[in-house]
C-alpha cells in the first residue's frame, strides 16, 4: 500500500472531519452553556442542507454564498426556539428536555418529507468535481472549501467567546448560572443567543456538507448520532474538543476503511467512542 | 322453516360473511398487494417499479379481461418494515402480493406469505435462497444472482470480443447488502469456470449501499490499478461512486456491471448528466421488439407523458409481468382462494411476454428459468441495448472515450 494512497485517504478524512467538527461544535456550544442536549441537531443540519439546495435551484447561488443568509435565518430560528420552547424547560428534569428536542427532531424530519419527499437532492457547482493536485496527493476542491469554511467559522466563534463582551457574558452564564444572575446578566437571553450561535454552526456546516453529500430527510438522525459521537470523544462543552473529535472520527473511519474493510468503517468511530468512554469519560479535551 | 333448513341457511350466511374474498373473486376482481421501497435509499427504483404496477390493471384488463385492484404499500427500504407492510396488506384483504425489488425484503415477505398462505410473486430479487426454502406460495419471475452473474459475465466476454479488447485485470466493488453478497458469491463461484474471460480480479471491495461518502473505497480501488471496474451497485451509491471517480481522476477502461441496478436508472442520467455516459450494465432487460412491449409502452406513455419506458424497462417490466402472472393465474383459477391461486400460478405458461428470454414457466421451486440478459450501455444519455446483436440497437463502445487504452 503506497504512501500516496494513505496520504490521500488521511487528507480526505481530515477535511471531512473538520466539517463534522463544525457540526458538532454547535452541539457542544449549546450544551456547554445552556446544558441542554440538542437531540434535533442533525435534523437542523438537514434543514440547512435543504435550504442550500432550494436557494441553489431557485437562484443558482453557490452554497458558500447562501451560507451567510442561511446562518442568519438559523440564528433567528435558534434564538426563538430557545426563547419560546426550551427556556421554559431549563429547570425541568433532563428527560423532559430530551423528549422535547426529540419531538422537535421528529417534526423536522416529517416536515421535510412532506415538503420535499423522500428523493435525494443535491447542488452541482462548477468546481464540485475538481481536485487540487499536490504531488501525488489529490485534494477534492469542494471538500477543501468546506473544511476551510469550518475552520473559519470555528475560529470566529472562538474569538467571539474569547474577546467580545457578549461572549464573555455567555461564558459567565455557562460557568455559574446563579452568579451570572446575581451580577445582573439576563441569563435566558444569553442562552437564546448561544442556541442561535449553535444553529449558525449547524447552518454553515449544512451548506458546506451539501457539496459533499446528497440530502434526504432521514439523514438528520444519522448526523445527530455522529455529532454525539464526536462531542463525546472530543469532550462535551469543549470547542476545541469538537473539532478534534471530528477530525479523529473522520481520519479513523478513513483509515479503518483503507486498512480493514470499507463496509465496516463506521464501526471504528463507535469503537473509538467506547475507548474514550472507558479511559477518559470526560472526552479528550473535556473538563471533569 | 325446519331446523335443517334453518341450519343450511345459517351456514350459507356464515360462509358468505366469513369468506368475503372468495365471493369477491367470483365477481372477477383480484386484490394485488404491491409492496415496494418507494422511499429510503431504494426509493427511486421503487417508484420506477411502481410505474409498472400502475399500468398493469389497464393493460391486463385489455389482455385478459381481468380486473385488478392494486393495494400499494411502501416498505421504506427497510426489511423490518417490509415484513409489517406485508402482514398489513394480507390483513386488509390482499389476495396476492407482488414486489419488492430487494432480496432482503423478499426473504422477509416470503416468510410472511408462506405463514399466511398467500401467494407472493417476486418481481425483482436475486438472492438464490429465496426459492430454495421449499416455499409453496413464493414465486419468482427474475433471475437468481447465479443466473445474473453467469449471463452478465458471459456478456462481458461477448463485449470484449465485439470490441476486440483484452483487459487483463478488474477491481471488483460491490454493495454489502443481501443482493450484493449473493452476487459476490456468484462471481467468486463462476469466474474460475469461465476460462474464456481474459481478466482476473485483483482486488475486491465491499461497501455499504447507504454510504454517504465513498472516498476511501474509490481510493482503494484506484490503487489496485486495474484495467476496468467490475461493479455491483445500487442507484445512490453508483452516483456517489461515479462522482468520486472523476474527483480522483480515475479513468479505467470502463465501468461494467455484471448485473446490478443503478447505472441504467433515470436518476443516474438526471443526476450525472454526461458523466453517466458509457457505463455498462449486463442485466435482465425487456425485448424492444416484443408485441407486448409496444402495448406496455403505449400505456406507460399515457400515464407518464413526460417519461420514457427505457428508463424503467427492467423495473416496470418485471413488475408488470408479476402482475400479469397473478392475473393470468386468477383467470384460470376463477377464485381468490390462496391455495387454488398458488396452484394456478405454478401452472403458468405465458408465451406472450415483454422481458427477454423464454416463456414464463415456474419450476418445482417456484423459479422461472431461462430469463435473458442484455448488455445495456449508456449512449447519448439513454440506456441502449448493445448486445446480444439480435436485440441490439447500437454498437458497444469499449474502452470508453477518454479512458486509457490497453
Amino acid at each position: 500500500m503506497g504512501f500516496d494512497l494513505v496520504a490521500n485517504v488521511v487528507v480526505a478524512g481530515v477535511l471531512t472531519g473538520l466539517v463534522y467538527g463544525l457540526m458538532a461544535l454547535g452541539l457542544s456550544v449549546i450544551f456547554g452553556v445552556v446544558r441542554v442536549v440538542n437531540f434535533a441537531h442533525g435534523e437542523m443540519m438537514t434543514v440547512a442542507m435543504y435550504a442550500a439546495t432550494v436557494l441553489f435551484a431557485m437562484l443558482g447561488l453557490d452554497p458558500f454564498v447562501v451560507a451567510l443568509p442561511v446562518a442568519a435565518a438559523f440564528f433567528v430560528f435558534g434564538y426563538l426556539l430557545q426563547t419560546a420552547l426550551i427556556n421554559p424547560f431549563i429547570t425541568r428534569p433532563e428527560h423532559s428536555q430530551f423528549m422535547l428536542l426529540v419531538a422537535v427532531a421528529i417534526v423536522m424530519v416529517n416536515a421535510l418529507l412532506m415538503v420535499f419527499g423522500p428523493d435525494a437532492r443535491n447542488v452541482q457547482v462548477d468546481y464540485q468535481l475538481d481536485s487540487f493536485e499536490i504531488g501525488k496527493i489529490l485534494i477534492d476542491k469542494a471538500r477543501l472549501f468546506a473544511a476551510g469554511a469550518a475552520v473559519l467559522t470555528a475560529t470566529g466563534l472562538f474569538l467571539f467567546f474569547r474577546y467580545s463582551l457578549t461572549g464573555k457574558a455567555i461564558r459567565a452564564c455557562a460557568d455559574n448560572y446563579l452568579g451570572a444572575k446575581v451580577v445582573g446578566l439576563n441569563v435566558k437571553k444569553y442562552y437564546a443567543l448561544t442556541f442561535g450561535l449553535g444553529c449558525v454552526c449547524v447552518a454553515i456546516a449544512g451548506c458546506a456538507q451539501v457539496l459533499l453529500v446528497d440530502v434526504t430527510p432521514p439523514l438528520g438522525p444519522y448526523y445527530t448520532l455522529l455529532a454525539f459521537v464526536i462531542v463525546i470523544v472530543g469532550g462535551l462543552g469543549s470547542m476545541g474538543g469538537a473539532l478534534l473529535g471530528g477530525v479523529l472520527i473522520g481520519v479513523s473511519e478513513a483509515l479503518a476503511g483503507l486498512f480493514i474493510a470499507p463496509s465496516a468503517k463506521s464501526m471504528f468511530s463507535f469503537g473509538l467512542l467506547i475507548v474514550v468512554l472507558l479511559f477518559r469519560p470526560q472526552g479528550l479535551l473535556g473538563k471533569r | 322453516m325446519k331446523r335443517r333448513q334453518f341450519n343450511q341457511a345459517l351456514a350459507a350466511s356464515v360462509a358468505s360473511l366469513g369468506f368475503p374474498s372468495v365471493v369477491k373473486a367470483q365477481s372477477q376482481k383480484l386484490k394485488v398487494g404491491i409492496i415496494l421501497p418507494r422511499s429510503g435509499y431504494l426509493g427511486f427504483i421503487g417508484q420506477s417499479c411502481q410505474k409498472g404496477a400502475d399500468l398493469a390493471p389497464g393493460v391486463i384488463k385489455q389482455m385478459l379481461g381481468v380486473d385488478l385492484e392494486l393495494m400499494n404499500a411502501d416498505f421504506e427500504s427497510n426489511v423490518d418494515t417490509a415484513r409489517t407492510r406485508a402482514e398489513r396488506l394480507i390483513q386488509e384483504g390482499a389476495n396476492v402480493l407482488v414486489g419488492p425489488f430487494d432480496s432482503g425484503a423478499a426473504s422477509a415477505i416470503a416468510q410472511v406469505a408462506e405463514q399466511r398462505g398467500v401467494p407472493f410473486v417476486i418481481n425483482i430479487a436475486a438472492a438464490p435462497l429465496i426459492t430454495e426454502q421449499g416455499y409453496k406460495f413464493v414465486f419468482r419471475n427474475f433471475q437468481t444472482a447465479g443466473d445474473i452473474v453467469r449471463n452478465g459475465l458471459a456478456l462481458i466476454g461477448d463485449l470484449f470480443q465485439a470490441t476486440n479488447t483484452v483487459p487483463r485485470t478488474a477491481v471488483f466493488m460491490h454493495v454489502n447488502d443481501t443482493f450484493g453478497q449473493a452476487m459476490a458469491k456468484g462471481i467468486g463461484a463462476f469466474m474460475p469456470r469461465l476460462t474464456q474471460l481474459p481478466f482476473k480480479i485483483v482486488d475486491t471491495i465491499s461497501y455499504d449501499p447507504a454510504a454517504k461518502d465513498l472516498t476511501v473505497e474509490v481510493s482503494k480501488a484506484k490503487a489496485a490499478n486495474a484495467d476496468f471496474l467490475l461493479l455491483v451497485c445500487r442507484l445512490n451509491d453508483a452516483i456517489i461512486l461515479r462522482r468520486e471517480m472523476v474527483k480522483q481522476r480515475w479513468n479505467p477502461m470502463g465501468i461494467v456491471s455484471p448485473g446490478s441496478p443503478g447505472m441504467y436508472e433515470e436518476q443516474y442520467f438526471k443526476t450525472l448528466g454526461k458523466l453517466s455516459e458509457h457505463s455498462i450494465s449486463n442485466v435482465p432487460w425487456y425485448n424492444p421488439k416484443a408485441k407486448l412491449t409496444g402495448v406496455v409502452e403505449k400505456a406507460f406513455l399515457k400515464q407518464n407523458p413526460k417519461d420514457k419506458l427505457v428508463f424503467h424497462g427492467l423495473n416496470a417490466g418485471f413488475t408488470f409481468e408479476a402482475c400479469l402472472i397473478a392475473a393470468d393465474a386468477f383467470k384460470r383459477a376463477r377464485t381468490t382462494d390462496p391455495k387454488t391461486l398458488a396452484d394456478a400460478i405454478r401452472q403458468t405458461n405465458i408465451t406472450e411476454k415483454m422481458m427477454l428470454g423464454g416463456p414464463i414457466k415456474f419450476n418445482e421451486k417456484g423459479q422461472v428459468e431461462g430469463i435473458g440478459s442484455a448488455c445495456v450501455q449508456n449512449l447519448n444519455l439513454l440506456p441502449t441495448v448493445v448486445l446480444p446483436t439480435s436485440a441490439a440497437t447500437a454498437k458497444p463502445v469499449f474502452p470508453v472515450p477518454g479512458y486509457k487504452k490497453t
